[in-house]
């Protein structure tokens, strides 16, 4: 199993959601963030002061996801988040050793 | 004990002297003016369009510019200046500037605590005088609240509490009174309509110094004190203007084509320093933004309002305009030389009432006579007038300071300074 982490654009999510159910995602977390990457923050300007905002606000994504769909569901991802612009996030990737689900106390890939 | 056993017989004595004292000593010529319903209704209903303008107005204005742990810290200092003042000025703001002049300096103490202010007509008016006693009140309670611009974010709230009475029988009344109140700045002639010098110069230069000896706020130029409500900011913008129409048309003191031609005047430069301050910031920053538009509106508004009831349609347009630029010029200044004035009452109220009240000098023709219409000499008069204003606020405020500073201190601590106002001062919170 995999847990995928994703940094997005918030006016992306909607598409992503649409996508990732149509591939078959069950379920996923969603956050608002801040943060920076290579892009760094911006600038804002209040009666003539400028103020560089570090912390650029994201939406992150976190799904647990069986091994066969990784292929399928980081392609997806990748497209629907995708503008072309600079600060369009990241998507991390890591092994997921346990799942359980609370309500029976299943575990592994039947409880994702 | 002796001291208030003292205080209480002194207050007796004033008491019984006013009561039995004549209380229409006011009506000179000994009857009264008849009463006229429209202009009393208007007034009335300025008064109430001047509350509007500080409550909630000035402290919707105000409370978006702010960080959201201080905006109800910002909203408390208007609102209880508002209740404060209102209150001084009853007992005894009134009298000192309205009542009959001692010296060309200061009026007398006829109507302490109000007595004596009744139904009959205000001298030269066909409104009560109470009518006109509370249409000034509310010009007292806007003037101070305006000035708490200038520290917001961190005053200490019994040090606000004692600012305010202080400043406001000690610089307001005076001043209202040399000017509208039959004082030295009346005999000579200066034109000051709705407040260009009163309510503008003195809140914005008592702001100026506020802002020096409170010092910059703690991590101002490192962390970022962007405005945390800015839809806040615009409301109250909104309501300023609205209320703005009370203020300036309702200082003509009656419903006529005076309190229409400053009606008209009020609007369109309030709609030119929008434009203007707009245009200038695009100009510099390449971006207009909604905070520039509102600020210059305020801009237009304050600078228009000594010459409302004395100028023409273009000239306000004039007047709107080249507020919105140098209000702005005044901003980037303060940027420029550091000095702390959060938001912003020196550059749009103490510069814009400045120039306004050079303006009114320049392009008065309604009723009265500037430069531009072959009376070079009230320009001088206007000159002495936003002089004189300036250089006894800056005094008058830079002593209270030092008085409040000693009894209780000006700021909070800097530990209650980076908690907030809000928690720190009041124990509340606005968003939970």
């Amino acid at each position: 199993m995999k847990l995928v982490t994703a940094i997005i654009k918030p006016f992306k999510l909607d598409e992503v959601k649409d996508a990732l159910t149509e591939a078959g995602v069950q379920g996923m977390t969603v956050s608002e963030v801040k943060g920076f990457g290579r892009q760094k923050g911006h600038k804002e300007t209040y009666r003539g002061t400028e103020y560089q905002i570090d912390f650029v606000p994201k939406v992150k994504l976190e799904l647990a996801i069986a091994d066969d769909l990784e292929g399928k569901i980081l392609d997806t991802l990748r497209t629907a988040a995708k503008t072309g612009s600079i600060g369009d996030g990241k998507i991390f990737v890591s092994d997921l050793n346990i799942v359980i689900r609370i309500r029976t106390g299943e575990t592994g890939e039947g409880a994702l | 004990m002796k001291h208030s056993t003292f205080s209480f017989m002194w207050l007796l004595v004033v008491i019984l002297s006013v009561c039995c004292g004549p209380a229409t000593v006011w009506a000179q010529d000994g009857t009264p003016g008849a009463i006229d319903t429209g202009d009393t209704a208007w007034i009335l209903v300025s008064s109430a369009f001047v509350l509007c303008m500080t409550l909630p107005g000035l402290a919707l204005f105000y409370g978006g510019l702010v960080r959201s742990k201080n905006v109800l810290g910002t909203l408390m200092h208007t609102a209880i200046i508002l209740c404060l003042i209102s209150i001084v000025w009853v007992l005894l703001g009134y009298t000192l500037a309205f009542g009959t002049d001692v010296g060309g300096v200061i009026g007398s103490l006829e109507f302490l605590f109000s007595l004596g202010v009744g139904q009959d007509a205000y001298p030269g008016t066909g409104i009560p005088h109470l009518a006109f006693m509370v249409f000034q009140l509310m010009f007292a309670a806007i003037t101070v609240a305006l000035i708490t611009g200038s520290f917001a974010e961190r005053m200490k709230f019994t040090a606000l509490l004692l600012f305010a009475v202080l400043w406001s029988v000690l610089i307001y009344s005076p001043l209202a009174h040399w000017v509208w109140g039959g004082g030295w700045l009346a005999e000579m002639g200066a034109l000051d309509f709705a407040g260009g010098a009163v309510v503008h110069i003195s809140s914005g230069f008592a702001a100026l110094v506020c802002a020096l000896m409170l010092g910059q706020r703690k991590g101002y130029g490192v962390e970022s004190m962007v405005p945390h409500n800015l839809p806040m900011t615009v409301m109250g913008t909104g309501l300023l203007w609205f209320g703005w129409f009370g203020f300036n048309a309702g200082s003509a003191l009656g419903a006529n084509g005076g309190a229409a031609s400053a009606f008209v005047a009020t609007h369109i430069a309030a709609c030119a320093g929008g434009i203007s301050w707009m245009g200038a910031e695009w100009l510099r920053t390449g971006k207009p933004t909604m905070l520039g538009v509102a600020s210059g509106i305020i801009a237009g508004l304050a600078t228009i309002t000594p010459g409302a009831g004395f100028v023409s349609p273009l000239a306000a347009l004039l007047i709107g305009l080249v507020a919105g630029v140098v209000c702005y010029a005044a901003v980037v200044l303060k940027i420029r030389l550091g000095y702390d004035d959060s938001l912003d009452v020196v550059a749009i109220h103490g510069v814009g009432g400045f120039t306004g009240i050079l303006a009114t000098g320049i392009f008065a023709s309604v009723g009265a006579q500037g430069l531009l219409y072959g009376t070079p000499g009230q320009f001088v008069i206007q000159f002495v007038l936003a002089v004189s204003t300036l250089v006894f606020v800056v005094v008058g405020t830079f002593v209270i300071l030092k008085v409040v500073d000693l009894v209780v201190g000006l700021r909070v601590s800097s530990e209650e300074e980076e908690i907030g106002l809000d928690l720190s001062q009041h124990s509340e919170r606005a968003y939970s």
